[in-house]
């Protein structure tokens, strides 16, 4: 497998098809928590995690499971549960082995679950036709790792712009979700520009 | 008296979307075009009906600890029955949908309805809630999807509106669906505080 790949892989799931601002995915996370830097920061990471490690299993599952015994049709319910019992386990594992990263990360991590940006992504994976194609296990981790990152970074965005508008004087019936929104619009519209990369 | 107040909740005062700001990511994304939009409302409350009535039948029997996953793989299975009718009987559907059809189940107002609603009130009133924010659910995205068809396509329900008139095509994207969205929050807001003063 060529860099090429690799690094194609990447700025598209990062700038051209953000899954947020472009294929709107994850968008309640993206509005709830991004009111502070830091909390926006210890989801990114959470949310880069999970998505990673989510893209991992649910493809060998696909793999080797549902696909090679023609039971395509539980993908939904087992890609489910297996992001739940994931979110749970890596929970607990950062419990134990990092207290500090815990502080950070715990109260993000059972969200996750009910973000629908981690389904999107394994479902993704396997739509993308990497199930049939060489390396397709390390395709679907990076374009995992590539969509996690490109959520952190309109999530910081977002949060970087939402803590000056606190201090803007804003009319009253736009201040909160509304005028969010606007800014989210405007954000989605600089982002459009990428559309235009050929790579 | 009591269904019809709890039927009524969702069009309005609670709406899931405008006001609980729950689903956001099928409102957004589905709402090019306003047949896109019902068939979305359909399948979504289908699988709202049908986890509320259950979880209200057997709420007496899930162990409070375990009770997230049961509603998940309850929400789980409605889904992929609508998944496997809909790729079934309107394959057209199925392919415009895309991946949100499996993305029905996380969307967090069905399962904020189980959690708030189902599981601690009785059948009829479940399913009267369910119906009530369905169809809350439906309306927002139907008057989204009515402004963004029409200045994103220049078409409403397929058809031409003007003849010749160039359409926006940023307002089928995803700019134009945050930003209708936005002014659809702030007009809600006009209208509560106009109500209020």
């Amino acid at each position: 497998m060529e860099i090429k790949v690799v690094i194609a892989i990447l700025v598209g799931t990062i700038f051209i098809n953000n899954y947020v601002l472009s294929q709107m995915l994850g968008l309640c996370p993206f509005l709830g928590v991004s009111k502070k830097l830091d909390s926006a920061f210890g989801m990114g990471l959470a949310v880069i995690f999970v998505m990673t490690i989510a893209s991992f299993f649910t493809f060998l599952l696909y793999r080797y499971v549902l696909f090679p015994y023609d039971i395509i049709y539980l993908r939904t319910i087992s890609f489910i549960i297996i992001i739940a019992s994931l979110v749970q386990f890596v929970e607990m594992v950062i419990e134990k082995v990092s207290p500090a990263l815990y502080q950070t990360l715990g109260i993000f991590l059972p969200l996750i679950t009910t973000n629908c940006a981690v389904l999107g992504v394994a479902v993704l994976n396997i739509n993308s036709g990497f199930i049939t194609s060489d390396f397709g296990l390390v395709k679907s981790v990076i374009q995992g790792f590539g969509a996690g990152t490109g959520f952190t970074l309109a999530l910081l965005l977002m949060a970087g712009i939402r803590e000056r508008l606190e201090l803007a004087d804003i009319p009253e019936n736009l201040k909160g979700l509304p005028i969010t929104f606007i800014t989210a619009g405007l954000l989605a519209l600089a982002f459009l520009g990428f559309a235009g990369m050929k790579i | 008296m009591n269904l019809f107040n709890e039927f009524k909740k969702g069009l309005w005062e609670r709406n899931p979307i405008l006001v609980l700001s729950l689903g956001m990511c099928p409102a957004l994304a589905v709402t090019t075009s306003i047949s896109n939009a019902l068939w979305m409302t359909l399948a979504t409350t289908f699988v709202l009906m049908g986890s509320n009535i259950l979880v209200s039948l057997i709420k007496g029997f899930i162990p409070s600890h375990v009770r997230i996953p049961v509603y998940i793989t309850i929400v789980a299975t409605y889904v992929t029955i609508v998944e496997l009718s809909l790729h079934a009987f309107q394959p057209a559907v199925y392919k415009a949908l895309g991946i949100f059809i499996p993305l029905i189940v996380v969307n967090c107002m069905i399962l904020g309805r189980a959690e708030e609603f189902a599981s601690k009130n009785g059948v009829r009133a479940s399913a009267a809630d369910a119906l009530g924010m369905g169809l809350g659910f439906g309306l927002t995205l139907t008057v989204l999807a009515f402004f963004r068809e029409l200045l994103g396509a220049n078409t409403i329900f397929g058809y031409t509106f003007i003849q010749g008139m160039e359409p926006s095509s940023a307002m089928i994207l995803a700019p134009g669906a945050f930003i209708t969205l936005g002014l659809m929050l702030w007009g809600m807001n006009v209208i509560n505080s106009r109500k209020k003063g």
